[in-house]
């Protein structure tokens, strides 16, 4: 390991922000030195974080409702980690990552971590960085993580193939039930908030959730559809209270441990994509009498990593 | 591993009390156009607020935007947060309504770069590109 390594490690033992900032940018990057930080992380600390994903269509509130979850648990002493994801331009490459905005409250604290990501319209989405930059903010002393992320398309079931607890945000007038179920989301996020609950319309989406979420509910004996007003601070502390229980559940009955490998599988399959990536980019260049995307695809892998399938 | 280059990361932010962010938004979407991942704080924002956002977000260069008057004071603090909080290699620039006998003294009182409404937008990005790649290669971290 290289000495600026070590300084690294010891930075993000310490709390360093700087040091934090620098080794999620490395593994992000998969930069040189990425697997010696990854290898010496506190694993203790990753296994006892509790990571719970935030998703749900744009303008439902995600940013504000974290806003407010960090606030009450700073309260109750909690060091807290945010990777707030938004998309990367499939044009340009580029990303405006704006989630900061509704978060700047927390912005002197030393105890709430906050880094914003691109998608940068990874291959195999974003378990692989978002996943390194868990086990970063944990090892930095976080107990709570909370990823948000855009509820559109891919990079919400990244998010929550990522996380131990998903909780998805509705906000009335984004359309009936019927649009909600067309995400398929419904079907694996444990939480279902509808915020902006003093808005018309809000008492027609909560009783067609609490409908789809009734069997959950009766499983774990956890409230799962709940009411927010994020702007307001209501019903928060019910949630976060519902969310604590609900993880002593999936504890005991042991499916956190196996969100925990699902999440291994899904992050581990992610890096060798992004491990063969460069060398697959390379082999293209080379010329292929093929013009079958399926045919040159099985010539490239044999003769890149010499296997025959 | 990756060859290529990854994105550059900014920060974009207004320190003191004026609320016109016309021209920090044009700046970041002309940045999110030339493959930048820009970071925006939004209005309003503290020295010290936008130094600790630039430090747990680890990017390449600060931009500020400053249409009060206020500049000769607030950008050279921000310099100073930076610094203070072992960030000084980070570049800033700025940005705004600013007279033409104020850019020495904020060039001397370290920023990187000053642009005026006369500035043409492909100046901005070229400074910004020409920063960032500087704050890659003379990274004091690596």
């Amino acid at each position: 390991m290289t000495a600026s390594n070590e300084t690294l490690l010891t930075g993000i033992t310490n709390h360093d922000p700087r040091a934090i900032g620098r080794a999620i940018s490395i593994v992000e990057n998969n930069g040189e030195g990425a697997a010696d930080i990854l290898a010496s992380l506190d694993q203790e600390r990753i296994n006892s974080v509790v990571v719970t994903g935030i998703t749900g269509p744009p303008g439902a509130g995600k940013s504000t409702l974290t806003s407010g979850l960090i606030t009450i648990l700073r309260k109750t002493g909690k060091r807290v980690g945010i990777i707030a994801v938004d998309p990367s331009s499939p044009i340009s490459g580029g990303a405006i990552l704006g989630d900061r905005i509704r978060m700047m409250d927390h912005a002197l604290d030393p105890d709430v971590v906050v880094r914003s990501m691109a998608t940068r319209g990874r291959l195999g989405g974003l378990c692989a960085s978002a996943g390194a930059t868990v086990r970063i903010m944990a090892a930095a002393g976080c107990e709570v993580i909370l990823i948000e992320t855009v509820g559109v398309g891919q990079s919400e079931m990244d998010i929550v193939q990522l996380a131990d607890i998903t909780v998805m945000v509705l906000a009335p007038g984004f359309g009936d039930d019927i649009q909600a179920m067309k995400a398929g989301l419904l079907e694996v996020a444990d939480f279902l908030v509808v915020n902006k609950s003093d808005q018309p319309g809000a008492s027609g989406l909560l009783m067609d959730m609490e409908q789809i979420f009734a069997a959950k509910e009766e499983e774990s004996g956890v409230a799962r559809v709940l009411e927010t007003v994020a702007s307001e601070n209501k019903g928060l502390v019910e949630l976060l209270q519902s969310m604590d229980t609900f993880s002593d559940y999936l504890t005991a009955t042991g499916q956190k441990e196996q969100r925990r490998n699902r999440a291994l599988n899904a992050e581990t399959l992610d890096w060798i994509i992004e491990m063969l990536r460069s060398r697959f980019l390379d082999a293209m260049n080379e010329s292929s009498s093929q013009k079958d995307p399926r045919i040159r695809a099985k010539e490239f892998i044999s003769k890149t990593l010499q296997i025959n399938q | 591993m990756t060859k290529e280059q990854t994105p550059f990361r900014v920060l974009i932010a207004k320190p003191g009390l004026d609320g016109h962010d016309r021209g920090a938004k044009f700046i970041a979407r002309a940045l999110r156009d030339q493959g930048f991942e820009v970071i925006y704080t939004g209005i309003r924002r503290t020295a010290a607020e936008i130094a600790a956002t630039a430090i747990q977000e680890d990017v390449d260069v600060v931009g500020l935007s400053s249409l009060s008057g206020a500049h000769l004071r607030l950008f050279p603090e921000v310099v100073r947060e930076l610094a203070a909080r072992g960030g000084s290699d980070i570049p800033v620039l700025g940005g705004g309504v600013i007279p033409d006998e104020d850019i020495t003294t904020l060039l001397e009182k370290g920023l990187s770069g000053i642009f005026t409404s006369g500035t043409p937008a492909d100046a901005i990005i070229s400074s910004f590109k020409k920063a960032s790649q500087h704050h890659r290669n003379h990274d004091s971290l690596k």
